[in-house]
């Protein structure tokens, strides 16, 4: 009984991993350069076009989500038999359906039903 | 079908009509997949929030735009007080791990109070905002502000007052494996509300000051 108790122990410790010191000093350190960057870049003003400085800290801004769900959240592909990424993916499926299709409904919905451009190309 | 009840009430035996669970589960074993799929819930919410945040966004009803409100520097400082409430809480696990008490409730305090900067620097902004006129009833814009930064605020709130419960509990029955299972979650709990930030000063503050 205390060797299957223990069986099942161990298998939910390797379920879930947890992470050592040096894993979470390098996702520390790497979060801090993927967070300044994007501050400096907005309040610095260093590159000319806003649209080059909103794409470039949308990159940064995805990296350190990466970097956070590996070295804080620990996450892996075998974790809970892989039960948490396919969790993680059909969320991210969600919420990318959620963001975009929001976005480029209510963009042509605002574009499209300007007060007189309706009635201007009404035949 | 029919047979088969009948014969199990022939043979005086209460039918069976489910499977009987034929292995067992230590307790608490799923207890990490379930809150991750909480948290993943969670982030819809979130997700819906961003979505309105972003469509209206630019709504400023003439009143005050981003530009005029937001701090950069505090937002920066803001970031830095939760992203070092994740590294402390880190440790707090990695002590946990090697049985430390002491050190544990340690770096619980120190991540809590890192937490309640956070949370005392946002309600300060969201003070001022308020008594310059900014207040959620402005503009659309200030109302989707306000409803996606607050609920994150909520959150980080809640998380405190969980901290503190599981503080209690550790100081009162140790590290024991129920304990260690709770702190884990609230370990998932903190650092997703980490993740959502980065979302929040990115798209909120910066891409604001860049309309």
């Amino acid at each position: 009984m205390s060797a299957d108790t223990h069986v099942v122990h161990a298998d939910h410790a390797a379920g879930h991993g947890h992470g050592s010191l040096r894993s979470y000093l390098i996702g520390f350190g790497l979060s801090v350069v993927l967070t300044a960057i994007p501050f400096w870049l907005v309040m610095s003003g260093v590159l000319d076009s806003r649209q080059a400085t909103a794409l470039t800290i949308m990159v940064f801004a995805a990296a350190q989500i990466v970097v956070h769900m590996i070295f804080f959240l620990h996450m892996s592909a075998g974790s809970e038999n892989g039960w948490t990424m396919m969790a993680l993916i059909f969320t991210l499926v969600i919420v990318g359906i959620t963001l975009s299709g929001s976005l480029w409904v209510m963009y042509h919905l605002n574009v499209n039903m300007m007060p007189g451009h309706a009635m201007s190309h009404m035949p | 079908m029919n047979t088969r009840i009948t014969i199990a009430q022939d043979s005086a035996e209460v039918p069976v009509f489910y499977l009987a669970d034929e292995h067992e589960h230590a307790e608490g074993a799923s207890t990490a997949l379930g809150f991750w799929i909480y948290l993943m819930s969670d982030c819809l919410i979130f997700a819906v929030l961003f979505a309105i945040f972003g469509v209206l966004g630019g709504n400023y009803a003439a009143g005050p735009s981003p530009r005029d409100l937001f701090d950069l520097p505090l937002v920066a400082v803001n970031t830095s007080m939760l992203l070092l409430s994740s590294i402390t809480y880190g440790f707090a696990m990695l002590t946990m791990e090697k049985g430390r008490i002491g050190a544990t409730q340690r770096w619980l305090a120190v991540t809590a109070l890192f937490g309640v900067a956070f949370v005392g620097i946002e309600l300060s902004e969201f003070a001022h905002m308020i008594h310059e006129g900014a207040t959620p009833q402005r503009s659309a814009f200030l109302s989707s502000f306000f409803t996606l930064v607050g609920t994150h605020g909520l959150h980080v709130t809640f998380g405190l007052v969980w901290m503190v419960t599981l503080m209690v509990q550790v100081a009162q029955h140790g590290l024991i494996e129920a304990n260690r299972r709770r702190l884990m979650c609230l370990s998932m709990f903190w650092h997703f509300l980490d993740v959502i930030w980065i979302g929040v000063f990115t798209f909120v503050y910066l891409m604001g000051m860049l309309r």
